[in-house]
Parts: structure tokens; sequence; C-alpha cells
């Protein structure tokens, strides 16, 4: 799978040619900086945290005096993108799994559902959450720019963000799933969700067999980023297991 | 493009093994918010380019983390990061890197800059700050 991965990034990289600007003028008010595409309700930009501007703070002196590399520094933050998070929404799902009265509350109204774990932040979109069953697979992409839910999953992984998946996962799911390793039957339906400026979503995917002894603790290690975006479908009964 | 960065920058696992509480999941270290991540990776590099030693940091990060307990914080992996931040501005100023004045002045100066710039445009420190 990681093989298909990357085969499947390295194909984004050839595919974007001139990346960003392929997909901005496709969706035609997507500026240089497609995360602020969607909002226009501010004048000016929020100031960050007192930890993030600290941060920068450190960041930004030691790279004038050339003591770090600024784009050392930002592949190391790539690497561990993906494990910015996604434990929110694992939390999430595994007290979906383990209770039904809550997965009613999720899929009814998510924000309130999410809110219950203590997990906000959103800035004024809403979550959906979409149901994975036997007959029905859901995948979520943003054509538009990269909108995500990041209080629930972290930052998006860079695959998220390229041109290819968020024009091809529309056109042919089916085969961007395929690149992922996910073959869906073909009695199995898919579904695309587009994010926009309002409305994010996570996919509940299905509890793997075999995990009824489980705690939610030992569930919400099952669940991982990728099943969440709807990029995976299988998820394995035990931990460290391969589904 | 940082979509390049597909194989793994060497990280060494024992070095991160010498943290023995930094939150972490399946073998890699995790973060809940952006700025961690990037505070992590200060100062991983900066100990790759020999500034200090992973020694040194981990030291030194244990005893901020040390210091907060004696002063009662809670010692939950939520405010692993808010340590991680304090031992690095508190190593690189002990290093002479930089100085608590200047980052303070630094701090200052980004939160104006995002203040004083419209919504889209990317934020920048004016041209004086560098002078």
């Amino acid at each position: 799978m990681e093989t298909t991965r990357r085969d499947f990034l390295a194909g984004a990289i050839t595919v974007a040619g001139a990346p960003i600007a392929a997909g901005a003028s496709k969706a035609g008010e997507a500026g240089q900086n497609g995360e602020h595409a969607h909002a226009h309700d501010h004048d000016h930009q929020d100031v960050p945290s007192d930890v993030a501007l600290r941060v920068m703070a450190l960041e930004s002196l030691l790279v004038e005096k050339g003591l770090v590399d600024k784009s050392a520094l930002d592949a190391l933050v790539d690497t561990y993108e993906h494990k910015i998070g996604p434990r929110n929404g694992a939390r999430v799902v595994a007290r979906a799994w383990n209770d039904t009265s809550y997965k009613q509350r999720l899929l009814s109204n998510a924000d309130h559902a999410i809110a219950e774990l203590g997990y906000s932040g959103m800035q004024g979109e809403h979550m959906v959450v979409v149901e994975n069953t036997p007959s029905v697979h859901n995948i979520v992409v943003c054509t538009l720019c990269s909108c995500y839910p990041w209080p629930v999953l972290g930052l998006p992984p860079v695959w998220y963000k390229s041109p290819p998946y968020r024009s091809r996962t529309v056109i042919d799911p089916r085969g961007v799933l395929r690149e992922f390793g996910v073959v869906l039957p073909e009695h199995v339906e898919v579904r695309v969700w587009d994010s926009t400026a309002e409305i994010r979503y996570l996919v509940l995917p299905e509890r793997p067999p075999d995990t009824a002894h489980l705690n939610e603790q030992e569930l919400a290690l099952l669940v991982t980023r990728d099943a969440m975006v709807g990029v995976a479908r299988d998820l394995p009964s035990r931990q460290g297991d391969r589904a | 493009m940082t979509i390049l960065t597909l194989s793994r920058p060497g990280l060494k696992t024992e070095r991160l093994d010498d943290l023995l509480t930094l939150p972490r999941e399946g073998g890699e270290p995790i973060f809940a918010e952006p700025w961690q991540a990037q505070a992590f990776a200060l100062a991983v590099k900066l100990s790759e380019q020999g500034y200090f030693t992973w020694k040194e940091w981990a030291a030194t990060l244990a005893g901020e983390i040390k210091q907060a307990a004696n002063a009662t914080e809670p010692d939950d992996e939520s405010k692993y990061y808010h340590h991680w931040l304090t031992a690095l501005e508190r190593l690189v100023s002990t290093k002479g890197l930089s100085d608590p004045q200047s980052l303070l002045t630094r701090k200052v100066a980004w939160a104006d800059a995002y203040r004083h710039t419209p919504h889209g445009k990317p934020v920048t420190l004016p041209e004086t700050i560098h002078s």
C-alpha cells in the first residue's frame, strides 16, 4: 500500500506541473493560497495563539541567522503532518462504534456530538459525518482547495491538497481508491463528498469484525486518518495488523 | 514544493526514545496543533546541526517538565509541547543563538503583522524588522 501511495503522489507531482495554478484556474476563485479562498468575512487575519507566535518568532530569527534551513524544517513537519490530530477523530469513531445513541447523535448533528468529546475549533463550518456500510463507501475531497476538518483530523496530508486528488476523486473515485489500495466490489456504491466553506465531512468507517471485546480506547487505536477521509476502507481487528 | 519529501528524513528512533514521555502513536510523534510540529522540528534540526546535543535537549526539556510539575501544573500530554517550547527558548538563549528580548520583540512584530494584513494576503514582517 505504501508503494501504491507513493506512486499516486509521484503521479501527483508530475501531473501537477504548475500545481496550484491548475487548481486555481479551474476553481475560478482560488487565489495563491487555496486555504483562504473560501473566507472573505474578515478584514484582517486572526492573530495566532501566543505559543504559535513564540514558535514563529523562534523560527524566523533562527532561519534569518542561517542556523536552520526553512525548507529542512518544512520537510520534517511535512513528514509528521499525517500524525497531527487524527486521534481526535479516532475517538469520535470509537465512541460511535461503542455507543449506539452517540452514533445516532453523531449522524444527525455531528457538531454537537463532536463537541461532547471536547473537540472544537471549527470557524463557523459545520461537520457532517457520513457512514460506511457494506453497500456504501464514502470518500471526502475538497475540489476547490483543501478544506479539511482539522480539529478532528489534524493537518491535511500532502496528497489531499494535490490537484490530481482534488480533480480525479470526483471524476474517477474508484480509480483513486485503487491507487490507495482499496478495490471496491461493483455492488458497493461510492459517494463522493465535496467539502465547502460551510461543510466539512468525516467518514465513519465500519467497525472491524471480531472487536466486540475491545473497549473504546482500544477501538480508537484501530482507526486511521485515511479511513476517516475515505481513502481506506477495511480496518484491522487488531492494532498493528494490516487489513 | 514540499510535496517531494516522501522519503522520511532520517530521524533516529533511539533519540526519540530518550524522550520517554513524548506523546506518540505507532512509534512516531503526534501533534495536536501545527505550532507543536514546528517546535518539534526546530529542536530536532538545531540538534542535528550540532548547536546542542540531543542529550542536552532532553535534559533541558526534562527540567522544564519537572519544574512545571513542581509548580503543580497538571502533567498531562496536552501541556507537553508548551514545555517543549519553553525549553527550546531557554536552550536557544543559553547557547547564545538568540536571547529572550529578541524573541519577545519578534513575537510582538508577528502579532502586529497579523493585525495589519488584510485577509487572504500572506503575512510578512515589515522590512525594517530584519535590520
